[in-house]
């Protein structure tokens, strides 16, 4: 009879894990990198290649640091979103330009606008890769100390913006003065 | 009004379904056989009202209900009336009521081909189908009601998922529910078998033509799936293991190994329990698989609809049908004598093996489909299973398969002797050694093993398929019957493992040959990819029905010869604006090409992406003649006969009669 049970009991696992799994929101990815510093990293600028751009830059002060590319639809949609913060001054966006041709990344900024203080030129991704990126666009929310404390996945919408965004960075730029 | 129809049709099949699902069995289990005698007309009369709402709802699309909100959701005025038809299983709401009309489909079958099993086994039959039938509509009831209406009328509807606009997509998911839900059959089979307590060869051999029609339509469902993808997707890939893909793979793995396992029972009366236990898994598995995919477990392109209220109802449901089946089985399979005794070569192993493998293999696809769930589960974070997982672990569980299903036919019961089978062996392996490796090499240029080994089984799978018809023919001219009088279950399983071959070797081949390159191309560019130039003629602007597109032109030239004119497309659709591509494809038994339009980079040019894909078309071929040899084998005329013949034991073979005294004490 045992022998017979042991099915019942594999799918009884089974449904627990299920019913576990049923909980969660199948749409957040959790970042294992929040909280953590953010990983080092030195590449060219995609505007002055002779210069470069690393993780130093970021420190000091509280950051975005925006992926994107040229090919990114998405990314389009987002860059209204950025262009208005950047105007505001609220906080400098800082870009990580993701396998992407260089030529086609600045007629794209060209046309679209630029928020950006500057972008780094990650042409291979292996940067990205280290960031734990997905996809693009996604963007990353760096304390003055380089810590990631947050992670925007997909376009950054006005509500994102407002409610989780602005908030964090408020209470971040808070912590810096402190 | 109509839409008011329809759901007063699902509320009457619930009710209908309730008394199918209760009398019978209660009559089967007491005796009275006027409950019995309900089980058919209760069972018709409901799956009736379900096909009825299915029209009504096809109706509510077709002419542009928009008062109801399934309808505005997923269909618009422009949509071409075809789509409009898909468009009713192109969500939540109407997947499930295609589900639940393709279980009436199963019923109302299984009520006009049951004349001759006794009464009060088709009840219990009925019954089980019964409490499934059940559980869907109310969950639509509840739930994912396809009528609600929606105040105020909106004027246009939002138009359906531009991905499922495509001839595909009318196909393959009632070819997938066919599958899916078909193994409802043997399980309410097993099921009866197992309330019933008579755990004989009998059900099996009752379910073995239901069984095969059931995995016939799984396979060309997913075969359609994988076309689907192949074309829309624009990856050039016809696979992905996908969540969902896998859910339905799933299903189909166990499948395959229950027409085996049914074999062995139906013949020679062994693994009784053992194939009670995967018709059981083979409907959990297809019930899981609705799970995967309607709850949003798992993120995928596929689970359009998230509801956790939903996903806890499908999980209750899951729980209490399978849960209740183990226990039904732990309860009574003790009771099962053990059936023949085989010798350790003999064709039973060679099953064992067989079941083994594929036990194995779909288990395999189960861990790495859950696997995100479990770290999940323990908290370990979020992490999803690639296909390199998938393919290490499975390719090395399922060549084997390949290469023992050619044996596996040639193989007595019970005991062979290894001298003769190894006399008719050697010749044709030396011949697919040889003829493999050399081809392997030619093909890609190097040594590789895994590809050698590959080509090897397909080979070997095929020619020992073809050497067995053609021994069959002859003799056959050499005797008394026409030469093409072979029994269709044994033409059906030779084409099917044919079609393995076929689709090995497509796989294979197709994998390690194909060639790809991004360009940037300006009109009047050329690249060159595998003997083939591609030329860039430029784009045109089009207007569709409810998108526009650009459309791409590519000739393609070998050695100063046209032989295509590729028209990728960019489609921009004007409802949900999402953009889509549709690949350019010229296919070949040989060769596709394939071109598929990215974005435009400016001054007219065009990011592109081409492929040559040699062999590929030879992967649906396999599927073809696999779901080819499933419909010979499932009309062959001995189950008729046998189902004719009723209660009557099988005079031919040694299993036991066929209703012997209920083996079990427990039974009234």
């Amino acid at each position: 009879m045992v022998r017979y049970l042991v099915s019942f009991g594999l799918f009884a696992i089974l449904v627990a894990l299920l019913a576990v799994g049923l909980g969660h929101d199948p749409r957040r990815i959790p970042s294992p990198l929040i909280g953590k510093p953010a990983p080092q990293f030195s590449l060219p600028e995609l505007a002055h290649p002779e210069r470069t751009l690393s993780r130093k830059d970021l420190l000091g002060k509280v950051t975005l640091f925006n992926v994107w590319a040229s090919w990114c639809v998405s990314c389009r949609d987002e860059m209204r979103v950025l262009d208005a913060l950047a105007k505001s001054g609220v906080v400098p966006i800082y870009g990580l330009n993701y396998k992407d041709h260089r030529t086609a990344a600045l007629e794209w900024l060209k046309a679209f606008g630029n928020p950006y203080v500057v972008n780094a030129f990650d042409q291979a991704g292996r940067v990205a890769i280290n960031w734990g990126v997905y996809g693009v666009p996604e963007t990353f929310v760096v304390d003055a100390k380089g810590i990631i404390r947050y992670k925007q996945i997909g376009p950054i919408t006005p509500y994102a913006l407002n409610r989780k965004i602005l908030p964090l960075v408020r209470r971040l730029q808070e912590e810096a003065r402190r | 009004m109509i839409p008011e129809v329809g759901q007063f049709a699902l509320m009457l099949a619930l009710g209908l379904a309730l008394v199918q699902a209760t009398l019978p069995l209660l009559g089967a289990w007491r005796g009275v056989p006027e409950w019995i005698a309900v089980a058919r007309p209760a069972a018709r009369a409901q799956s009736l009202f379900v096909l009825l709402a299915l029209l009504c709802l096809t109706y509510a699309f077709l002419t542009n209900d928009f008062s109801v909100a399934y309808v505005a959701e997923n269909s618009n005025t422009a949509l071409p009336w075809f789509y409009r038809i898909g468009a009713v299983w192109g969500a939540h709401e109407g997947s499930l009521l295609l589900w639940a009309s393709i279980l009436s489909v199963w019923t109302l079958v299984v009520t006009f081909r049951s004349r001759s099993l006794p009464p009060d086994f088709t009840a219990r039959v009925l019954g089980v189908m019964g409490w499934v039938s059940v559980g869907f509509l109310l969950f639509m009831l509840i739930a994912s009601n396809p009528f609600t209406r929606m105040f105020p009328v909106p004027l246009n509807g939002r138009d359906l998922n531009p991905l499922l606009q495509n001839p595909g997509l009318v196909l393959h998911p009632p070819l997938l529910y066919m599958g899916y839900v078909g193994f409802v059959v043997p399980f309410a089979f097993a099921i009866s078998a197992l309330l019933d307590g008579r755990l004989d060869a009998a059900w099996a051999r009752w379910s073995r033509p239901w069984t095969t029609a059931a995995w016939l339509f799984l396979t060309l469902g997913i075969a359609v799936g994988s076309w689907w993808s192949y074309s829309v997707l624009g990856w050039g890939g016809w696979w992905f293991w996908d969540p969902v893909e896998n859910a339905s793979f799933m299903p189909w793995l166990v499948g395959t190994a229950l027409i085996h396992s049914l074999a062995v029972t139906d013949k020679r009366g062994a693994f009784k329990s053992w194939t009670v236990l995967l018709a059981i898994f083979a409907f959990s598995l297809s019930l899981l698989g609705t799970f995967l995919v309607r709850s949003g477990v798992l993120v995928s392109v596929h689970a359009f609809a998230t509801d956790p209220r939903r996903g806890i109802f499908i999980l209750m449901f899951l729980a209490v049908v399978v849960g209740l089946s183990l226990l039904l089985y732990a309860w009574r399979a003790p009771t099962v004598k053990g059936g023949g005794n085989f010798h350790v070569l003999s064709r039973e192993t060679l099953l064992l093996v067989n079941n083994v493998l594929l036990i194995s293999a779909a288990f395999a696809v189960l861990l790495g489909t859950l696997y995100p769930l479990i770290l999940e589960g323990m908290a370990v974070g979020k992490i999803s299973v690639g296909p390199p997982y998938f393919n290490t672990v499975f390719v090395p569980l399922t060549l084997p398969i390949v290469f023992l299903a050619a044996i596996g036919a040639g193989v007595r019961w019970k005991q062979q002797k290894l001298r003769p089978l190894l006399r008719y062996l050697w010749p044709p392996f030396v011949v697919c050694l040889a003829a493999g490796i050399g081809f392997s090499i030619w093909y890609t240029g190097e040594v590789r093993a895994l590809v050698i080994v590959a080509v090897v089984s397909a080979f070997w799978v095929m020619l020992l398929s073809a050497r067995d018809i053609w021994g069959r023919i002859r003799r056959n001219l050499a005797g008394a019957n026409r030469w093409y009088r072979v029994p269709r279950h044994v033409l059906g399983m030779t084409l099917a493992h044919f079609g393995l071959g076929v689709f090995v070797l497509g796989v294979t081949l197709a994998g390690t040959g194909s060639m790809e390159k991004d360009v940037n191309m300006a009109p009047g560019d050329s690249v060159s990819l595998a003997g083939y130039t591609f030329r860039f003629e430029g784009v045109t602007k089009l207007r569709g029905p409810n998108y526009t597109a650009t459309q791409g032109a590519v000739s393609v030239s070998r050695d100063g010869h046209r032989v295509a004119l590729l028209h990728p497309q960019k489609r921009v659709y004007i409802v949900q604006t999402s953009p889509m591509t549709e690949a350019g494809i010229q296919s070949g038994l040989f060769r596709d090409l394939y071109v598929s339009l990215g974005d435009p980079t400016g001054g007219g040019a065009w990011a592109m992406r081409i492929y040559y894909k040699p062999m590929v078309r030879w992967i649906w071929l396999g599927a073809l003649f696999m779901a080819l040899g499933g419909l010979v084998a499932a009309l062959d005329r001995r189950y008729r006969l046998t189902v004719a013949r009723g209660a009557a034991p099988a005079p031919r073979t040694p299993v036991p009669p066929a209703h012997p005294v209920p083996v079990s004490p427990g039974n009234p």
